[in-house]
Parts: C-alpha cells; structure tokens; sequence
C-alpha cells in the first residue's frame, strides 16, 4: 500500500475483514458482503468515488481499492467454506445411526445337508467329466436285480430288504439301475454319475427306510482298476479336503463288479488313531466299487471285449455325516428347522 | 463265520499276532467283524481234584469238600452245587483269585466252616450263558494247572463277515487256506482216516432228483452211547464259535460243520421206515421239524424221506419226528451235496435260516462229503462208541458240478487291473489257491478247485491274482478317458439355480420321505389312488406320495408344534402318479409356507405372507428358467386349495403346478392354520424356455402415461392386461399396476386400478399427439372389453 492512500480505505480493509472474521452463519457473511461489495456497498463507493480523485491518482487509488475487494472477496469465500464445511459436520454428525443394528429384510435359508453333499459330489465329478444322469425310483426287478448279475434267490438280494410293490415292481435299492438304463440307451464310452433316492425296508438307530446313493461308472476300451482307484482317490482326497488323506481299498463281492472293492479313508475324526466314529479301527469305509462284470455289460449288449469299465457307489447320508459331524441319520428326514438353519 | 483262533492256528500258523492276522483277513477280502476273548479275564483259577464230600453241619444245602489242588495238602472249600462229587476234577477259584466281573475270591466262613476258595461253574467263569451246577473237568485234568492254560482261554474268537461269494471260507479249513495262500505257508490238515465197517448195516438211498442232489451219503452206526459228554475240548470249540453243545451227537455233526464246511444231519435210525429217497415234496406235504414248527411243504423243495414220509427238508433242517433223542443208540449219518440252485432261497421261502442252508445256498464242495462222513464217524465212535456201517453212498456224475476250465489271457490281467504280473507269480497265487494251471500260448488254462462256486470266468481269476497280490500294491493311475463331456443344454431346467433361489429367498430345504400315510395323502389328494408299497415298515409309510405336499405339511405341523412361527420349507423330489396303467413319476419342486412375510425385526411390519408372496417366488422361479412370460395362471380348484385363492400354473396349455392357499379344511384336518401357502412345479415341464434374444436398445426416451380406470370387481387383471396389451401394441414397453382400490369412492360392485404404460417408439420421440392417441385406444379398448371407465 503506497504511504500516500487514503486512511479510510485501510480503515474499511480493516473492519470488513474483522466482519467477515465476525460471520456467525451464512446470512450474517452475506450480510458483510452485501454490506462491503454490494452495489451500494461501502467499498463500491469508494469505487464509485475514484472519478472525483484527480486523473492521475485514479489507477493509484483504484489499484489499491482492487486488492482491498480481491482480498475480501478471497476471505469472503473461505470463510463460506469454512461455515458451509461447519454446517455439513453439523448435518452429518445429526444423521448418525447405529450400524450394529441388524439389516432388514428376507434372511437366507439353507439347503438340506444331503443335497449339500450332494452338489459337492456333483461338481467334483462334474469336474472330472462324469455327466448326472437320472432314473426312476420305482424299478422293475430287472434293472434292480437280474441286469446286475443278481438272479432271483441270489444270497446278495435277501442284503437288500427291498419294499415291493403288489404287481412286483419295487422301489430301487441302489443307484446301480440307472447303470443299466444308461447303457441301454447309449453307445460307449461314458463317464456318468447318478445321484438319487434309493430304499431299503430297514429302520433302526443307523437306518433309514430312505437314502440317498450317487452311482458312478466308466465304460471306456480301456479302464483298470488302477485307474479306478485313481478317480477315487482324487474325489476322496477332494471331498475331505485333504490331500494326504490315506485310503485302503479291501477286496469285497458285488455281483455287478468283478474285481469289487470296500474303500475306507482314514479316519477323518481322529486321523486313524481310533475314536468312537472309526470304532478304534482308525479307518471309515466309505464306498463300494469294483470293474463293471462282464455279465452286466453282456445283458446291455455291449461287448465286454471290446469295453471295460467301472463302477462305484456311495451313501450320500454317511458322507454328510462324517463332514459336518451329524451324529444321527434320523435327523435327516424330520425336518427340523434347528437341524436346517445349520447348514445355511 | 465265527471260529477260535487257536483252531485256525492248529490249521495254519503264519508268524503274525492277532491284530496283524485279523488286518490281513480284512484286506484280503474276508472281513473281521469282530474279534472277542474267548474267556473273559479272570485268574488265580485251577484244576483242583474232589478228593471228599461232607454234609455242612449247618446248612443243608451247602457240602464241604476237600479239594487237592496239586500240592499234596488238601483245602477245604464250601460249595453249594448239587452236582459236586468226590473224584470229580473241576476249575478252583483260589483264594486271591479275581473271576469276571472284577470279584474277588477272599477267606470266608459259610455258616460257621472255613472255606478256601470256590468251585466254579461254566458261566461263573464267563463261559457259558448259565450253569447248572459247577464245571466237572475231565478224570485226566491234570490237578494244579492254572486252568486258562488247561482250557488254553487266552484265545480270540473272530468274527467274519463273509460276502456270499466266498461259501468255501464258511469253515476252518477254507479260512486256514487263505491264511496259508496270503502268507506262503503250509496249511496242516488232520489227518482223517476212512473208519473200516464193523458191520454190514446199511440203508439203501434212491436220488429221484438227481440235479438237486447228485450225491448223498449215508451210513449207519449202532449202539452209540447217548449219555456219553461231549469232550471239553470240542465243546469249548463249539462254544468259540457261537454254537451251544446239545448232544454228541449234534455237537459232532456241528463240528465237523465248522471244521470241513460239510454240514451233515443224523437221523435217529429206529425213526426211519425203510430206504432213504431224496426227492421233490409233494404240495401240501406235510414236515414237522426241529423247531417245532410244522412246515407245508411245495413240490419245489428238496426232501429227504424214508419209505413213509419226509423226514427233513433238505440242506435246511431235519424233522422233529426223526431227530437224534436222549435215548438214541442208533444213527444214521447224512452227508450230501445239494446243488445251490435248489436250495437258494427255498429256507427263506419258508422262513428259516439255518447253517447249513446258508452253506448249501452259496456252494459247498462236493468232493468233500466223504471225508466228513469218515470225520463223523472217528469222532463219533471216539466219544460214544459204537458200530459203524459201510458208508452208502448214491452219485448221479452227470449232475455233479462240475469246476470250469477257465482261459486265463496273461495281456488280459494287465488290462482289467492296471498291472501286469509275472508268469511265476501267477502260478505261485492260483496253484496255492488249489486251482490247476497248464500253460498255453497266451496264457494259462485254469481250474479252480471244486469248493470255489464264486471262480466261473477269467475275470474271476484276474480278481484271485489281485486280492491276493493286495489291492494296495495296484498303482494308482489316471487314464485319459474318450467319453465326450456332455454338457446339461443351456436352456434345461436347472435344478441347482431354482434351489439357491429359494434359499436366497429364506426357505429351507426338507427332504421328506417318498412314501407317506394313507390318511394325510387322501386329504391332499383325495382323487388319486397312490401306489401302495406291498411290505411296508408302517402304516405310516405305506404309499407313494403323489405330490410333495404331503410331507411338506407334515413337516410344517412339525417345526410349528416346536414353537416356530415362520416356517418356508421347500422340497424336490418325484411324485408318483398313476396316468391309466402308467406309472408317472415326475420330478417335482414345491413349497409351503407359513408365519409373517419378513422374519421378525424392527422396522418392519409382521404381516403373514399370503398368497402374492407366494406368487412373487413362483414368478421369480419362472423366470429363472425363462418362461415367465410363457406361464398363464388359472383360476382353479383344487381339493387341498382354498377355491377361491387358487391358481393352476400352465404353459403352453399344459398344466405345470399349483399355487394356492391351503383349503380351510384341509388346515382344520391337520391342524394347521389358514395361512399356509403352497405350491407346486413340474420341473419337467420347464425346460426350453427360448433363449434370450437380442433386440436393438432404443435411441429416444420413453414415456409415462397413468390410468385410473373402474371396473367391475370381477374382472381379472390377466383381461385388463391382455386389452392393454393388444390395443396399445408394440409402442407398450412395460405395463405397470400400481394401485388397486376398493372402498368408499368407487361402487361396490367395482374396483379402481391404477396402470402405468411406458410407451417408446424404437424410430423416433413419441410426440404428444401419438401418445395420446396410443392412449385413447387403450381406453375404448379398456371400455368395449371389460367395461371400464376413467376415474375422474
């Protein structure tokens, strides 16, 4: 400011500034600035005024005028961002709410533990490239028995408890039937799962009249035991989530399958050191397979020469069990919603 | 199959303990079921000799005896039994020793006298159910020994659980066999010398079934004694192998069951009138036999009979009137081979199960009919004396199985289990398995031995090689296979998205049972007559549900009687539905809900969910599988749906579910409330939906135009849709309801419905004269169809 400017001008920098310092709100800055910046503001005035000053000292004193208004102007703006920013904290701060309170809405549901599992077994064969195939539930004798090497009066069949129906029909007791009916209809090879509802006249603490089955089979012109026993492996170790899970395949009978095979896998409570799960055997059979008889492949027309294949089958139900620890296949059927909501 | 594992070790001792002798039976393919002590633990027990007998003093019940347990200086020790005599030899519990049960033998006084101990009998040593006197030993126990050595007790039993392939392993030789093939060591058989005749006795046998029975066995022996005890040793054998010593008789007989695997059956011979023939029954035939049931016998069943009548069904079990007595001196012994084929099944058929049906069922060797008859004969002579006939016997060879020559191709084992084997080793497991090998070119002819019924084709030998070999020395490989993945069709219903729909839209999965009560299933579904199950568990579950309804209710009622109060249950599986004498089983989705749209929370209200919400899932179902706008919903009735809040779901003119309120009845009838909603999909029915399709999005904004229009109360929203929809053609793009009124202002016959039509043209901005001619056709359209009036 040149030593030569008029005292008033410095006087009203003064004040306007402590105004604008002074601002209580929004309508009290308005105010100052309306007051100071205006059209007849006091600084506008004096802007007003420049023409009575000699021509000389116009740009001098107009310059000075100038800044004094930027200046305001600039402390003007700050400050309406300073009330405005204050006005904003004051909003939010009101519109706080309690985020530990619960969402509204529907709640999930859950799906029932056997149909978990059974997805899983799905996918993980899907994985492999087995494709799911269905049959029907209520079977003739021979897609349930005689197709599968079990001939009327077979000791294998008193095993089965089957239900029967008056014209002789029964209700399956393993997934095997689908077997058949695939090999009917189609041409080798195949990779197929059959995951379903199978019955047994059977009820006690660890029966069901109901259960569920996922068959598996493999029709190919080459197929070993070998190579059945590395299909197992990697769904097991898969679905147990354990790549270093042991398996102990022991010799068994099927009448569809020859060679046949019990799996167990070690122990997946107690990793085979013995506890009430594993009966202190350390190890849980968990399936039957075998490579598919020659006999069953002869009754489908496919020449057992040519093709070779194999076939396993597994409880849905005990798979369940022995991954989420369900201590009784009872609780399966009755629906309870406490059982349900835990499998969400 | 239950046996002594000191038996199986007189047979065959590999150098393996107990468990790892047990372990290898499992993974071999015979599995242990159990394995038990053949005595419980007890000690401080020995053979002490009776030396005297005296009446108690005091009690007339009890005796004091003197008892020399082998040191010269005999104890007294008071018994009660009445059967306790001098001379006798019997187990001693001596003071200290700890019998089953954890009781303990002290010093006591009995009514004033000094007893040093106890004379025990069978069960209070743990090894019979019930005794009734003490244990007499035989007059050779040696007194002094600790009686667990004399009996050899430190035993197991082991129990096999056999697959009825392997009938040949239902006997201590079969098992000590595969002992000796899985561990390449010797198997021991006895020695079993032919028993000479001592007379000429003899009863003459006639096969009038040859194919049921080619070989029957027959001999004589007169002037056993019938009183005579079984040796210990052979009933302590018996008794490790879960069968209770009757007579000698019957324990021989059993005996040689368990050792050979031949089951064999004596007759009382002065019962038996005349020849012996082995023929068909004749229907209506009556047999009285040992259990005491009397059975009617079929003309498919197998009989032994003498000149008269049957006198045992054969292979099964023998007749009450010809069975072996107290008193009987004179027996006639069987041994036979009856052919599987005519005994499977026929001991089932008449509700029996016996040792040796399940033997004769499955195969037992025919080779081996002789040798047990000769086993018989030494032991039975041995035991109660006796004079032993010429063994008869009556043979049809062409009827006699016979053990296939089987083409064992040394590629094929490779190809069938992952794995090739050595020609030595494949020698070395099928000769010690008793089969008979000759090399040919490509591989071997094989002859399994005659007690392996299970070995018929080369695959059967190939499993022989593997089993043996141990199926954990198969690699483990991971073949490439040439099957085609086949994908499930893009537009296939998918039954995973309709599941997680619901579960994302807060039901529960129930799997529920596919047979159901005959009561619950006629209130769902009173026009159909379900299939009935012929052997049902229960009445309960005795018919083929023919829609999942009914399992669904049920579980309703079942969570809302354990204080639910909003229960959204869904289920899939089949229904079976009889369409004229087909059988219908269709693939199902249904659900049944009850309780308040939301579950409780704050800031919502409780109302229950009623039937649009129902809908709004089934919508949402629909669209998932892409035929939502391909579904029309019918006003119908249904028995277990409330008539007036009731929808048949079609596509294409063909019924696909129901949706609906539970009928009030039906709610009455099993104790539900009236807010239950249902429904219920074929699944079937909703595939190939058409796949989206693509069309050009629309350049120009779209715009609103709000109707309020009265109507008649009766007229549907699907009428007032279709009006809209045909009078405002394709400008329409979406058609909203937003309102529906009825109350104070508007008629009460009528009701006021508020719609918005989006209009957009794909070309151009709709001008305001368009619209309002778009709109002006609706109207007269709303106004001719279904009597509608602007509401001003």
């Amino acid at each position: 400011m040149s030593p030569g400017s008029p005292p008033s001008l410095d006087q009203l920098r003064s004040e306007a500034l402590t105004s604008v310092a002074a601002a209580v709100d929004l309508a009290a800055l308005d105010r100052t600035r309306v007051d100071y910046l205006g059209k007849s503001g006091r600084l506008t005035a004096q802007l007003k005024a420049l023409g009575a000053l000699p021509p000389a000292e116009r740009p001098a004193a107009g310059a000075a005028i100038n800044q004094v208004k930027v200046e305001l102007q600039q402390a003007l703006d700050a400050r309406k961002a300073a009330l405005e920013q204050a006005l904003l904290a004051e909003r939010l701060a009101g519109e706080r709410v309690d985020v530990t309170l619960p969402g509204r809405g529907q709640h999930i549901g859950a799906a029932h533990p056997v149909t978990r599992t059974l997805e899983r077994i799905e996918q993980l064969f899907a994985n492999a490239g087995f494709n799911v195939e269905e049959g029907p539930e209520v079977e003739d004798d021979y897609h349930n028995f005689e197709a599968l090497n079990i001939p009327a009066h077979h000791p294998a069949r008193a095993m089965h408890d089957t239900f029967y129906f008056p014209d002789g029909r029964l209700l399956r007791t393993h997934t095997s039937p689908v077997q058949i009916r695939v090999m009917e209809q189609r041409e080798p090879p195949f990779r197929v799962i059959a995951p379903g509802r199978v019955y047994r006249c059977d009820s006690d603490l660890t029966h069901t009249p109901m259960f569920h089955q996922v068959e598996g089979f493999l029709v190919d012109e080459q197929a070993t035991f070998a190579d059945l026993k590395g299909v197992l492996y990697d769904f097991l170790r898969n679905f147990f989530e354990d790549d270093a899970l042991k398996l102990r395949f022991r010799p068994s009978y099927f009448p569809f399958t020859e060679p046949s095979a019990e799996v167990d896998v070690q122990c997946v409570k107690c990793g085979g050191a013995g506890c009430r799960v594993c009966k202190q055997s350390g190890w849980l059979e968990v399936l039957g397979c075998g490579m598919i008889h020659p006999a069953v492949l002869g009754h489908v027309n496919i020449d057992p020469e040519r093709w070779l294949g194999y076939a396993f089958g597994m409880g849905v139900e005990r798979l369940a069990m022995l991954r989420y620890g369900i201590d009784d296949i009872r609780l399966y059927f009755e629906n309870d919603l406490r059982f349900l909501r835990q499998f969400g | 199959m239950r046996f002594s594992e000191a038996w199986l070790r007189e047979w065959v001792d590999p150098p393996l303990d107990t468990q790892a002798l047990t372990d290898q039976l499992s993974l071999s393919g015979l599995e242990v079921d159990a394995v038990e002590p053949a005595a419980p633990a007890f000690s401080g027990v020995v053979v002490g000799h009776v030396q005297s007998v005296a009446p108690h003093p005091d009690a007339e019940k009890l005796r004091v005896c003197q008892v020399d347990l082998g040191d010269g200086e005999p104890i007294g020790i008071v018994c009660g039994a009445a059967n306790v005599a001098a001379g006798q030899r019997v187990p001693v519990a001596t003071v200290g020793a700890r019998l089953p049960g954890d009781f303990k033998i002290k010093r006591a006084k009995l009514r004033g006298v000094e007893s040093n101990g106890m004379i025990c009998s069978a069960s209070e040593l743990g090894l019979a159910e019930s005794s009734a006197g003490i244990l007499v030993l035989p007059a050779d126990a040696p007194v002094g020994e600790d009686f667990r050595a004399f009996l050899a007790l430190d035993d197991h039993c082991i129990e096999l659980d056999l697959t009825p392939d392997r009938a040949d392993c239902l006997s201590v030789a079969g098992v000590a066999r595969d002992v000796g093939v899985l561990n390449r060591v010797a198997v021991r058989e006895p020695r079993i010398e032919p028993v000479p005749a001592g007379s000429d006795d003899r009863v003459d046998v006639t096969l009038a079934a040859p194919a049921a029975c080619p070989r029957y066995l027959c001999r004589v022996l007169r002037g056993i004694d019938p009183r005579a005890p079984t040796p210990l040793w052979m009933q302590e054998r018996l008794r490790r192998s879960g069968l209770r010593p009757i007579s000698v008789a019957v324990d021989v007989t059993n005996y040689v069951l368990l050792e050979l695997g031949q089951p064999m059956h004596a007759f009382d011979l002065a019962k038996l009138d005349g020849g012996i023939e082995v023929r068909m029954a004749r229907d209506g035939e009556e047999l009285a036999l040992l259990n005491g049931d009397t059975a009617r016998l079929r003309a498919d069943s197998l009989v032994i009979a003498d000149a008269k009548r049957a006198v045992a069904l054969a292979g099964i079990m023998g007749g009450a009137d010809s069975a072996v007595g107290d008193a009987t001196r004179d027996l006639l012994l069987e041994s036979a081979f009856f052919a599987p084929a005519a005994i499977s099944g026929k001991a089932r058929s008449y509700g029996l199960h016996t040792d040796s049906s399940h033997r004769f069922e499955r195969g037992v060797d025919p080779t081996r009919c002789v040798l047990a008859m000769e086993r018989a004969t030494a032991l039975l002579q041995g035991i109660a004396g006796g004079t032993a006939g010429p063994v008869v016997a009556a043979v049809s060879e062409p009827d006699l199985p016979l053990p296939p020559t089987l083409h064992l191709r040394r590629a094929r084992i490779a190809q069938v289990l992952g794995l090739a084997f050595d020609d030595a080793a494949v020698t070395d497991i099928l000769s010690r398995l008793g089969m008979t090998l000759t090399a040919v070119g490509d591989g071997w002819q094989v002859t399994p031995p005659p007690a392996r019924f299970d070995v018929q084709l080369e695959v059967d030998v190939i499993a022989e090689l593997g089993r043996v070999h141990g199926y954990d020395r198969i690699p483990v490989t991971h073949a490439r296979s040439a099957a085609a993945t086949r994908a499930p069709l893009e537009m296939a219903y998918d039954p995973q998205r309709s599941r997680r729909l619901l579960l994302d839209r807060g039901y529960y999965e129930a799997v529920t049972y596919s047979f159901v009560s005959p009561e619950l299933q006629r209130l769902v579904d009173p026009d159909a007559a379900p299939l009935a199950l012929a052997n049902p568990l229960s009445a309960e579950l005795s018919v083929m549900r023919t829609s999942l309804w009914t399992g669904l209710l049920q579980a309703l009622r079942q969570n809302l009687a354990r204080q639910q109060t909003r229960v959204r249950l869904f289920e899939s599986g089949l229904r079976f539905r009889q369409a004229g004498a087909e059988l219908m089983q269709e693939p199902m989705l249904a659900g049944a809900i009850v309780g308040p749209v939301l579950p409780e929370q704050w800031g919502a209200v409780g109302a229950d969910a009623d039937l649009f919400d129902l809908k709004a899932d089934v919508e949402a179902l629909l669209a998932a599988a892409g035929c939502a706008g391909e579904v029309a919903w019918t006003a119908a009735a249904h028995p277990a749906l409330h008539p007036g809040q009731s929808a048949r779901i079609e596509r294409a003119g063909k019924p696909v579910g129901w949706l609906g309120s539970i009928h009030p009845s039906l709610a009455a009838a099993l104790d539900l409330p009236v807010s239950v909603q249902l429904f219920e999909l074929d699944t079937s029915a909703l595939s190939g939906a058409p796949r989206p399709a693509f069309a050009p999005l629309s350049k120009f904004p779209s715009i609103r135009r709000d109707l309020a229009i009265v109507v008649d109360r009766t007229v549907t929203f699907a009428r007032i849709e279709d009006s809209v929809r045909s009078a405002a053609g394709d400008l329409l793009r979406e058609l909203v309801l937003f309102d529906i009124y009825v109350g104070e202002k508007v008629d009460s016959s009528r009701k006021s419905i508020a719609l918005g039509l989006i209009l957009q043209a794909t070309s151009q901005t709709l001008t305001d004269d368009e619209v309002a001619a778009v709109t002006a056709r609706v109207l007269d359209a709303l106004r001719a169809d279904v009597n509608a009036q602007l509401r001003t």
